[in-house]
C-alpha cells in the first residue's frame, strides 16, 4: 500500500532526517567516539580531525555530547508526547462522549491548570520535587495533556452529533466502541497534526528546563543543558552552543514534515488508496 | 403564451434569438490523490436558442451539468470551471469574449440568478431592500427611489405580504418561501432579458412550492423576459417552461415543447424519467396485532413548545406506516421518540407486545435489534472511516456475535440483496454513488434482521430514477423479509407507492390517519387537500387548477 515513489520530497527529507536522530538516539553508545562525560581536551577546542565539532565548556568531545544528549531529548520529549496524548485524548474523548457533570468537572479543572503558564507550573513543580527523570516526564505529560484534552474534546463534540455515531447508539454499542471505532479515526487526523507539534513543543519545554537548570541535571547531557553550559562561549565567537540549538531546530521541522505528510494521508477519506 | 409555443419549432436559433449557446464545451481539472490532475469534460456539445419571453427548462440528474450551462450563460464557472469550447451568444455578442470588464456590466444588468437557497444567497446583515436594489443602482439603472419603488411593486406583484414595508426586514425575519420570492424580485428588479433559475423551489416544502412557482410563472409572463429553469423534477418544470431540454453526463439526451418531452418522450431516458413513480403496490389490510403501538405521545424539546402533542399510530407487520407532513410538522421527532432518543413527556411506545422503556439506555440489546433506523443523508449516516463491510457487518458481530468467514459470507448475502456485488465490502462510503451509499444503509439495517425500520425521509436526497430503484428495493425487500416500514417523508408521490397506511400530521398533531385508501379518499379536512393539491403532476397546465381549487393557504416554510 505504501509506494515509496509516491513519497513528496519534503516529507521524505523530513523522513530521513527524523529517523538519523532515532538512531543516533537509540544507538548513541556504539556511535560516539567518547564517553558522554569524559573530559578529553581543552576548554572549547576547534573543530579537530579528533573533535569533529570541537569540546565544550569542561573539555569534554561536544559530538559525543551530542549524540548522547539526542537520547536524552528524544526520549524525554518523547514519552511525555505519548503520556499527554494517551491521557488528553482519552479523556477528552469521553468527555466529549458523556457529557454532562463529567464534562463539566474536567473542562473546568482543565481550565484551572491551563490558567497559569506551563513553564511557571513546570518551575514551580519541579523546584519542589526530587529532579528525575520520571517527575519530568510526568509533569512536561500532565501540563501539555491539558492542550490536548481540550483539541480533542472540541473534535469529538463535532463527530459526536453526526448521524453515525447517533446510529451506532440506536444500535446499542457501547462508550469504547463509540470512542475507539467511531470518533478516533475520524479525529485523527488533527490529532496527529497536533503531535507534530506538541512534541516539538515538548523538546523545547525541556530544553527551556533545562537551560533553567531545573530540567536534565548534569552531567547528564540534553540539548537545552548544552545551549545552557555553552552559552558563555558566544561572546569569544565560539559555536559550541549553536550546534545544540541548531539539532533542535532541525529535529523540529523534521518531526513536522512527517506530521504533514502523515495528515494528508489521513484527511484521504478513501483509506490513502487514491482515486481510481 | 401556449399559442407561440406550439407555433414555433424549438431549438432553432435564428438571428431573433436573445441567448444563442452554440456547441458550448466546459471542462473542469480533477485533482485525485495519488494521480496526475488530468481534465474532464462537464459539459460536452450543447447548443441551445432562447427567444425574449421564452422558458427553457434544463432538467437532469445530479451532474448532468445543468447548473453549469445555466451559469455558463452568465459566463461564469463555478470552482475553476472553465469554458473551453463554443459560443455563448447574449444579445449579439459572443459574452466569453467580453472580458472582466465587460462580464462585470453585464452580470445583473442583462442575466440575473436565482440561487437554490436563498437563504444562504441573502446576506444575513442587511435589510431585503438593500440587498434587492444593490445590481440596479450598481449598475445604474435607476435612482434609489425608482428601484425602491420598483421592488416594491415586484414585491406585491410577488404576493408578498405587506409590500411597502417588506424590504424593511432582515432575512431571518421572513420565511423560506417568501426569501425565495424576494430573490425572485431581486433577479427582475434590473429588468434584466434574461433570469437562470437554479432549483428555486427544491429546497422548499411542497405546499409553499406551488405559490413560488405561480408567482415566477406570473412574473416572466408580466415582463417578458426569457429564462432558464433549472431543476430536476420534471413535474415542476412542466408548470413553468415552454421548452425543455433533458441532459445527462454533460449532453444533450432530448430537447422539445414542454408537451411533447411529456406526453411523446422519444428517447428511452426520457421515458424514465416520466414514467418515474409509478410504482403500484397493492395495499394491505390492517392486523389484529400491530408491531408497534404508539399511543398517546406528547414530546418537546427541553424547556421548549409541544413538537408531538397526543400523537397516536399503529404499525402492523409487514406493513408500511407513512406518516407526511411539512417541515415543522413532527415527523422526524416522533421518530426520534419512538428510538428512545427523546424520551416522550407522556404516552407509551409498544412493541410486539411488550411496552418499551421511554429512554434508549434502558432499553434492551433484543428491543435495539428489532427497530432500526434508515436516514436521509446516507453520506453522513456511515462512517465515513470504515469499509463497506465493517458497516454492514458490525451488526452482524453485535448482535448475532457472527465472527470471521460466516460474517463475510452474510455480508456478501446482504450485498446481493441490495443488488451489490460482494466488490463492494472493501469500499469506503467516499467510493460509492449516493444510491449505493443509501442501498448500503438499507443493508446495514437489514442485518440485524428487525420487525421494523424506521425511514427518515430516506429518498429525499436522490435523484427521482435513484430514488425509484431505492423504493423497489425496499417493497421487494419488504416481500421477502415481512419487515414492516415506518416511513416518513414529505413527498405525497412516495407515499402513494409505497404506504398501507398512512398519518398526515401538522403542527404536531395527527389530522388524519387511516389506510391509504381511507386517507387518500374525499371528502379532505383543509390541511390533506393542502398537501394532495400541491404535489405537481407531470402534465401541463396543473399548478393553474391547483391554485385554483384549493381552500387552506400554505404556511410558507
Amino acid at each position: 500500500m505504501l509506494d515509496l515513489r509516491r513519497i513528496p520530497i519534503a516529507a521524505l527529507v523530513g523522513l530521513v532526517l527524523s529517523t538519523l536522530f532515532l538512531l543516533t538516539a537509540v544507538f548513541a553508545p556504539l556511535i560516539a567516539p567518547y564517553g558522554m562525560a569524559e573530559i578529553v581536551g581543552d576548554v572549547w577546542e576547534p573543530f579537530s580531525a579528533e573533535h569533529w565539532l570541537g569540546t565544550d565548556n569542561i573539555g569534554r568531545d561536544l559530538l559525543s555530547r551530542m549524540i548522547y544528549g539526542a537520547r536524552v531529548t528524544i526520549f524525554i520529549a518523547g514519552l511525555a508526547t505519548v503520556l499527554s496524548f494517551t491521557m488528553g485524548s482519552i479523556l477528552g474523548f469521553t468527555a466529549a462522549v458523556v457529557g454532562g457533570w463529567f464534562d463539566t468537572l474536567m473542562s473546568r479543572f482543565v481550565d484551572l491548570l491551563m490558567s497559569i503558564p506551563t513553564l511557571i507550573f513546570g518551575l514551580v513543580v519541579l523546584s519542589v520535587l526530587p529532579s528525575t527523570i520520571i517527575t519530568l516526564i510526568l509533569v512536561m505529560g500532565l501540563l501539555d495533556s491539558t492542550r490536548v484534552y481540550r483539541l480533542s474534546r472540541a473534535v469529538a463534540a463535532d463527530i459526536n452529533v453526526m448521524e453515525f455515531v447517533e446510529a451506532a447508539r440506536l444500535r446499542g454499542e457501547g462508550r469504547g466502541w463509540i470512542i475507539f471505532r467511531e470518533i478516533l479515526p475520524n479525529a485523527l487526523s488533527p490529532l496527529v497534526a497536533e503531535l507534530g507539534l506538541r512534541f516539538i513543543f515538548a523538546v523545547l519545554f525541556l530544553s527551556a528546563l533545562s537551560f533553567l537548570g531545573l530540567g536534565v541535571q548534569p552531567p547528564e547531557a540534553d540539548w537545552g543543558g548544552m545551549v545552557k553550559e555553552n552559552k558563555d562561549g558566544i561572546v569569544f565567537g565560539i559555536p559550541a552552543a549553536l550546534i545544540p540549538a541548531g539539532a533542535i531546530a532541525a529535529l523540529a521541522i523534521s518531526v513536522n514534515l512527517v506530521a504533514d505528510w502523515i495528515l494528508n494521508r489521513t484527511t484521504d477519506l478513501k483509506g490513502g488508496r487514491g482515486n481510481v | 403564451m401556449s399559442e407561440t409555443a406550439t407555433a414555433r419549432a424549438p431549438a432553432s436559433g435564428g438571428d431573433d434569438a436573445l441567448l444563442d449557446i452554440r456547441n458550448l464545451r466546459i471542462e473542469a481539472t480533477v485533482y485525485p490523490p495519488g494521480e496526475d490532475p488530468h481534465d474532464i469534460v462537464i459539459v460536452d456539445d450543447v447548443s441551445l436558442a432562447l427567444r425574449r419571453g421564452r422558458v427553457l427548462g434544463l432538467i437532469g440528474e445530479s451532474g448532468a451539468g445543468k447548473s453549469t450551462i445555466g451559469l455558463a450563460a452568465m459566463g461564469y464557472g463555478r470552482g475553476g470551471v472553465r469554458l473551453t469550447g463554443g459560443e455563448v451568444v447574449l444579445n449579439g455578442r459572443d459574452i466569453r469574449r467580453l472580458g472582466v470588464r465587460g462580464l462585470r456590466a453585464l452580470r445583473g444588468r442583462e442575466v440575473c440568478y436565482v440561487a437554490q437557497s436563498a437563504a444562504a444567497a441573502f446576506n444575513p446583515a442587511h435589510r431585503l431592500m438593500d440587498q434587492v436594489v444593490e445590481a440596479t443602482l450598481e449598475h445604474g439603472v435607476a435612482s434609489r427611489r425608482e428601484a425602491e419603488e420598483r421592488a416594491v411593486a415586484l414585491f406585491a406583484r410577488l404576493g408578498l405580504p405587506d409590500p411597502e414595508s417588506f424590504g424593511r426586514r432582515f432575512p431571518h425575519q421572513v420565511s423560506g418561501g417568501q426569501l425565495q420570492r424576494a430573490m425572485t424580485a431581486m433577479a427582475l428588479c434590473p429588468q434584466p432579458d434574461l433570469i437562470v433559475f437554479d432549483e428555486p423551489t427544491t429546497a422548499l416544502d411542497v405546499t409553499t412550492q406551488i405559490d413560488v412557482l405561480a408567482a415566477i410563472k406570473d412574473a416572466i409572463r408580466d415582463t417578458d423576459v426569457a429564462a432558464l429553469y433549472i431543476t430536476h423534477d420534471l413535474a415542476v418544470v412542466a408548470q413553468v417552461s415552454d421548452e425543455i431540454m433533458v441532459l445527462r453526463h454533460g449532453k444533450m439526451v432530448e430537447h422539445g415543447e414542454t408537451r411533447q418531452i411529456i406526453e411523446a418522450p422519444r428517447e428511452d431516458y426520457t421515458r424514465a424519467l416520466v414514467s418515474v413513480r409509478s410504482i403500484r403496490h397493492e395495499e394491505k389490510r390492517p392486523t389484529p396485532e400491530p408491531v408497534l403501538t404508539a399511543e398517546r405521545i406528547t414530546a418537546a424539546y427541553a424547556g421548549s413548545l409541544k413538537v408531538l402533542e397526543d400523537v397516536s399510530v399503529a404499525v402492523h407487520p409487514g406493513q408500511t406506516l407513512a406518516v407526511v407532513g411539512e417541515s415543522g410538522s413532527g415527523k422526524s421527532t416522533l421518530a426520534r421518540v419512538i428510538t428512545g432518543l427523546l424520551p416522550p413527556i407522556e404516552g407509551t411506545i409498544t412493541f410486539a407486545g411488550r411496552t418499551l422503556p421511554p429512554a434508549l439506555a434502558q432499553r434492551g440489546r433484543e428491543d435495539l435489534r428489532e427497530l432500526q433506523m434508515i436516514y436521509q443523508m446516507a453520506d453522513v449516516a456511515m462512517n465515513p472511516r470504515q469499509t463497506v463491510r465493517t458497516i454492514i457487518g458490525r451488526p452482524l458481530e453485535f448482535y448475532f456475535g457472527m465472527r470471521g468467514a460466516e460474517r463475510d459470507r452474510r455480508v456478501a448475502e446482504l450485498l446481493d440483496q441490495i443488488e451489490m456485488g460482494d466488490g463492494f465490502a472493501e469500499r469506503y462510503p467516499a467510493e460509492l454513488s449516493g444510491g449505493q451509499k443509501q442501498r448500503v444503509c438499507i443493508a446495514r439495517a437489514l442485518a440485524a434482521k428487525p420487525s421494523l425500520i424506521i425511514c427518515d425521509e430516506v429518498t429525499s436526497a436522490l435523484d427521482p430514477l435513484v430514488a425509484d430503484g431505492i423504493l423497489k428495493l425496499l417493497l421487494e425487500l419488504q416481500k421477502q423479509q415481512d419487515v414492516a416500514y415506518l416511513f416518513i417523508t414529505h413527498d405525497l408521490a412516495t407515499v402513494r407507492a409505497i404506504a398501507d397506511s398512512i398519518a398526515v400530521m401538522f403542527q404536531g398533531k395527527v389530522v388524519r390517519y387511516g389506510t391509504k385508501t381511507e386517507v387518500l379518499s374525499p371528502p379532505f379536512d383543509d390541511y390533506t387537500d393542502l398537501l394532495l393539491s400541491s404535489v405537481p403532476e407531470m402534465q401541463v397546465g396543473w399548478l393553474e387548477k391547483a391554485i385554483e381549487s384549493r381552500r387552506m393557504e400554505a404556511a410558507g416554510h
